[in-house]
């Protein structure tokens, strides 16, 4: 579903991607774990046509080269970027309905809805308020809900967990799976390596840049010297 | 959801039309000219805010150089009656769909600036407006232009001693914006403007054009700005480039949605009914001596919403409604 060839990117000179090549299958969930500064964000948002690449990214036999960020979401990849960026002064609702409206057609725009509902019932419970009062967690859920609301092949979830009570990482991440059993090729950039590797079919380790290692999740988590080079535990 | 919205937005609708039906009768009791004109501008500039909320308050552009707009429609539909003997009711028309088209081009550079560079870059485009209008002996430089009366007619937008009419186009003018901004407000491009207002890489993660976005939101605010400078050369039948050009009409445009609430429907009506009447009544009472009084008023009452309700006047109806839900 996703083939990436030698993938650099660089900020101000300084190098974050060098050379990364990588492929997900379509219904995987793939894992990218890597120390702070490994380049895993700058991964995502150089799919999401959200920083400038060199390489090759091909998703679903097309080229993402010069294509404009909205036209990648509009091919289906969604990015649910570090800190959420949620739209702070629209309620939930109007949240949702912005990810709906990123579709063309007006029929089953908002079919994903009640999926959303399922996966998180807080959401439907704050409707009305805007996504600036709500916690840690339930701003992720309305991120994650936002971006189902596209109907997207390929969800890129960067840090799902950050900023939130552990007792809610576990929906999230039972959430991510469920995503998954419905279709959705999921991506996930995730600091909690266990809980990651976890729910994870295959992995990819980054480190300054560059692949280091892959293979299936569970290996890797087995894996105590990788662990110990590359992550750092 | 979609039932509730819809509720929601049915509930809007019937606000407008009783509001709208409300200033139809409101000047009949009036005989007083001064009370009938401060209606007439009051209106004018409710239009007027609302166009420049379209692109300042949903889609988070701030221009400070809509007075550019503003005196493109009144010039170009005064020229085409003068020189042409164009209907104004017809060339005001022409006038906003110029003021749209200039809205686009100074868009189109300034539009790949953000947040304040964007605002700075729109006070230059005004100035170079106003320079360009003020040497241009073909629109009649500083001396302005005077629209000749032709007697009393519709087409013509000229009425010598009634009030009236004029209150009827200001108040179609006003309406046509605030149903504009209702049909963007619930629209797929109202939500997309809105997202480009609070963070655009989140808005392209979603899909939307985010420049596409800025020019549609510019195109239709300067329509709408051009419109109403159309209206207001026919009304005052003068014009020169220091009463529709000058950069304090670009402020004076934009200060009743700040003060009533941007992104808002009802903010720029409720901002310029409280602004346009304190405005003109300080003017008429202190005259020449109070000059600059009505501005000094204006950013007093900016400071003291700003400070208590930043989301502008509007938000205080918000307040009360959920008040008398809580009781």
């Amino acid at each position: 579903m996703l083939r990436i060839e030698g993938l650099s990117a660089a900020y101000r000179g300084l190098k974050a991607l060098q050379g990364v090549s990588m492929e997900v299958r379509k219904g995987e969930i793939v894992a990218v774990v890597g120390a702070n500064g490994a380049g895993k964000s700058t991964l995502l948002k150089s799919i999401a046509g959200q920083v400038a690449t060199e390489g090759e990214i091909v998703f679903d036999g097309a080229s993402l080269r010069r294509v404009a960020a909205h036209d990648i979401a509009r091919r289906g990849v969604c990015l649910v970027p570090e800190g959420r960026r949620l739209f702070p002064r629209l309620s939930v609702e109007d949240n949702l309905r912005l990810g709906a409206y990123a579709r063309r057609g007006e029929a089953n725009r908002f079919k994903p809805l009640d999926f959303v509902f399922t996966l998180f019932p807080r959401l439907k419970e704050r409707l009305g308020q805007r996504a600036e009062t709500l916690s840690g967690g339930e701003q992720q859920m309305l991120a994650i809900g936002r971006a189902l609301m596209t109907q997207p092949r390929l969800l890129m979830l960067d840090e799902p967990s950050q900023g939130i009570m552990p007792r809610l990482v576990d929906d999230i991440l039972a959430a991510i799976t469920r995503i998954r059993d419905t279709g959705v090729t999921v991506l996930l950039v995730e600091q909690r390596l266990a809980e990651a590797l976890e729910i994870s079919d295959r992995a990819y380790v980054l480190q300054t840049g560059r692949v280091v290692m892959s293979g299936a999740a569970a290996d890797i988590a087995a894996d105590s010297a990788v662990r110990q080079a590359y992550l750092g535990l | 959801m979609e039932n509730g919205i819809l509720a929601r937005r049915r509930r809007e609708l019937i606000t407008g039309a009783v509001v709208l039906a409300a200033l139809a009768v409101l000047p009949l009791p009036i005989a007083d000219v001064y009370t009938r004109n401060l209606i007439i501008i009051t209106l004018l500039f409710a239009g007027l805010a609302q166009a420049w909320n379209i692109l300042g308050g949903y889609c988070g552009q701030i221009s400070l150089g809509h007075a550019l707009y503003f005196g493109a429609g009144a010039y170009v539909a005064t020229l085409l009656f003068v020189n042409a003997g164009f209907p104004p009711l017809i060339g005001m028309f022409v006038g906003g769909a110029v003021g749209g088209l200039l809205a686009l081009l100074v868009g189109w550079p300034c539009f790949r600036l953000s947040g304040h560079y964007y605002a700075i870059a729109t006070v230059v485009v005004g100035e170079i407006g106003y320079l360009l209008f003020l040497n241009w002996d073909y629109v009649g430089g500083a001396t302005g232009v005077y629209v000749p009366f032709k007697g009393d007619s519709w087409l013509a937008l000229q009425f010598k001693t009634q009030k009236l009419p004029y209150h009827y186009v200001t108040l179609a003018f006003a309406a046509a914006a605030w149903f504009a901004a209702w049909l963007i407000e619930g629209s797929r491009w109202g939500f997309a403007w809105r997202a480009v207002r609070d963070d655009v890489v989140a808005a392209r993660s979603l899909g939307v054009r985010v420049f596409a976005s800025k020019m549609a939101a510019a195109a239709i605010s300067g329509f709408f700005t051009g419109l109403g400078g159309a209206i207001f050369a026919q009304y005052v039948g003068y014009i020169d480039p220091e009463s529709v050009l000058g950069g304090q009409f670009s402020i004076l445009i934009a200060l009743p949605a700040v003060l009533g609430g941007v992104g808002t429907l009802w903010g720029p009506v409720v901002g310029a009914a409280v602004l346009m009447p304190v405005s003109e009544l300080s003017r008429s009472y202190l005259g020449g001596s109070g000059r600059g009084f009505d501005l000094m008023l204006y950013g007093a009452l900016i400071v003291v919403v700003a400070l208590a309700r930043p989301q502008g006047l509007v938000s205080l109806l918000g307040r009360r409604r959920e008040r008398a839900r809580a009781a």
